[in-house]
């Protein structure tokens, strides 16, 4: 390839986020317009804000952009596209149309560097059925890329991550270790099978597993992005009130990226989702470092967290084993909450069909 | 003996990848890095590596001391850098082996990068190898047009001696073009590895 993105970067994907604590604070104090016709609104860290419209419909918004996080300019449209289009999937929704986000150096938009982004964002959109209605661009000397994405779903087909309930059965849809990954790529680490591994499964759309949340019953879904495993987890855990057990051992891992975490590939960003989720989880003693690196590693374009009825989950297996793409598994359960920790983490399965599986 | 790597102001993995490469030459080797998460990553690199690390803050930074204890705990990652000393002379010169113009195993593309990384590196970093040695394709990073041969020509203007094979650069129709250092012969190769205390192959 002529061109390697990260050459112009030094923060990449959802690792360049701002902490989940800053962000906290900085809505604290400012007085929001709202209405009562906001469902879900910046309050309750969901994936996506959904207004309603109608008694039949409601718009669902989200924007998501960030700096290259494929070497390939096309990969990282499609990865950029796939991620955006995420949230609106976390939501249950269908996306509709979407504007572009770019922020980029003019030498790279003189030498069709953006234009390549471009064309692998279109790929995606065409997939989702999304159309794209236009953008801004802005002169950046570090690239960025993104969409805004709008959809539509009924009211009452709103997923959340508010609905978990104890016995729930979490089943995550792609692997983890993208964070650490891309690491890996930018240090010459990772061998080229790993790095498409990766850009394979970020660039994948999470349409097919909102359908599968759906068709199992799941009305609780979150996306896995920026806060990693554990950051998400707490939100929907917090979100719910319930709380959650997650075995190391459901977990899907991208090939290699124990090992990447074994050699300190982490990004800073897990080291801040590590301290966001602090005392609210617990480790057993027999998970090893780089295992917990895994579920704090900051995930792009990740996959659906979905709290899947118990009944429910030999069917969601299978499916997900027939119709995804990426490696998926069960990576724990929803439990009563209590006084003690709202995650505790544990190296075995924990529950009878809890084993990992490859999809 | 001794390295220090200067990490200050890189960001994630640059302090990792480059305590990688300073302990593949050297038992002991300081790091000094600015922030708390290159802290932790350059730990558990040494730690992977089955080296012990001391942790030491300073007014300028932190100072994280590496020694190598016996064998790597994951050999695999740093199998293309082949540390190998001659029992004879522990003491001689340090010397670099480059006996290809790329760097690792994988895209030739990358692998050219990293070279050319490599010795923009050693510009910064001590010890200086006495002796830099070019055979096979290596010698294409000598010649005109060769993405490292500013940082050749500086490591050059600083005492040290860079050999390129001579049998090398006329297989590559290159003897017209060599831009930095002197052409050498299999004599002068053989005589240098085996006088050097350490050889340094990339």
């Amino acid at each position: 390839m002529a061109i390697d993105l990260f050459e112009s970067v030094t923060e990449c994907g959802c690792a360049a986020k701002v902490p989940a604590q800053q962000l906290a604070g900085m809505l604290r104090g400012v007085d929001l317009p709202t209405s009562p016709a906001v469902l879900v609104g910046p309050d309750t860290l969901d994936d996506a804000g959904v207004y309603r419209l109608s008694d039949e419909q409601c718009l669902v918004q989200t924007v998501d952009f960030f700096p290259p996080v494929a070497r390939d300019p096309e990969d990282y449209g499609r990865i950029a596209a796939a991620n955006s289009l995420s949230d609106i999937f976390a939501m249950g929704a269908r996306p509709l149309t979407a504007l572009a986000i770019v922020c980029f150096p003019s030498r790279l938009v003189r030498e069709g560097v953006l234009h390549a982004v471009t064309r692998g964002a279109a790929e995606k959109l065409r997939e989702a059925g999304c159309v794209l209605l236009g953008g801004h661009s802005v002169l950046d000397p570090q690239a960025k890329f993104g969409l805004s994405v709008t959809g539509v779903i009924h009211p009452r087909e709103v997923f959340t991550n508010a609905a978990a309930r104890p016995g729930d059965v979490l089943f995550l849809t792609k692997p983890l270790g993208t964070g650490v990954t891309i690491m890996a790529i930018r240090a010459g680490m990772a061998s080229t099978e790993q790095e498409q591994t990766a850009n394979r499964s970020m660039a994948s759309l999470n349409a097919k597993a909102a359908e599968l949340a759906r068709r199992c019953g799941a009305v609780c879904v979150t996306d896995i992005t920026g806060f990693g495993l554990l950051g998400h987890a707490m939100q929907l855990a917090r979100a719910s009130n319930v709380a959650l057990q997650i075995n190391f051992e459901g977990a899907p891992l991208l090939d290699g990226a124990i090992g990447f975490a074994e050699q300190g590939l982490l990004s800073a960003a897990a080291y801040t989702n590590r301290d966001y989720v602090g005392d609210a989880v617990r480790f057993d003693d027999d998970v090893p470092l780089p295992a917990r690196d895994m579920l704090f590693d900051p995930q792009t374009s990740g996959g659906l967290l979905i709290c899947c009825p118990p009944n429910r989950v030999a069917e969601l297996v299978t499916w997900a084993h027939e119709e995804l793409s990426t490696t998926c598994g069960v990576v724990g359960r929803v439990v009563e909450a209590t006084d003690g920790p709202l995650i505790t983490v544990a190296r075995r399965a924990i529950a009878a069909g809890g084993d990992g599986m490859q999809g | 003996m001794k390295q220090t790597v200067d990490a200050r102001g890189l960001a994630c993995p640059q302090p990792v990848v480059l305590t990688l490469k300073a302990i593949a030459n050297a038992a002991e080797v300081t790091t000094i890095v600015d922030n708390q998460a290159a802290v932790e990553n350059v730990t558990r690199l040494a730690r992977s590596k089955g080296c012990t690390v001391e942790v030491e803050e300073k007014k300028d930074g932190i100072y994280l001391t590496i020694k190598g204890q016996g064998a790597p705990a994951e050999p695999t990652i740093t199998e293309h850098v082949v540390v190998c000393s001659t029992s004879a002379a522990p003491a001689g010169p340090l010397v670099v082996f480059v006996p290809g113009d790329s760097l690792g195993r994988g895209p030739a593309e990358l692998g050219e990068r990293l070279m050319g990384a490599f010795f923009h590196t050693l510009l910064e970093i001590e010890p200086r190898p006495k002796t830099i040695i070019f055979m096979n394709s290596g010698v294409k990073l000598t010649v005109e047009g060769s993405r490292a041969l500013e940082d050749l020509r500086a490591l050059a203007s600083q005492g040290i001696d860079i050999l390129a094979c001579g049998t090398c650069l006329s297989y590559f129709e290159l003897t017209d073009k060599l831009a930095v250092g002197r052409i050498s012969n299999m004599y002068d190769i053989a005589t240098a590895l085996l006088e050097a205390g350490k050889v340094v192959e990339l």
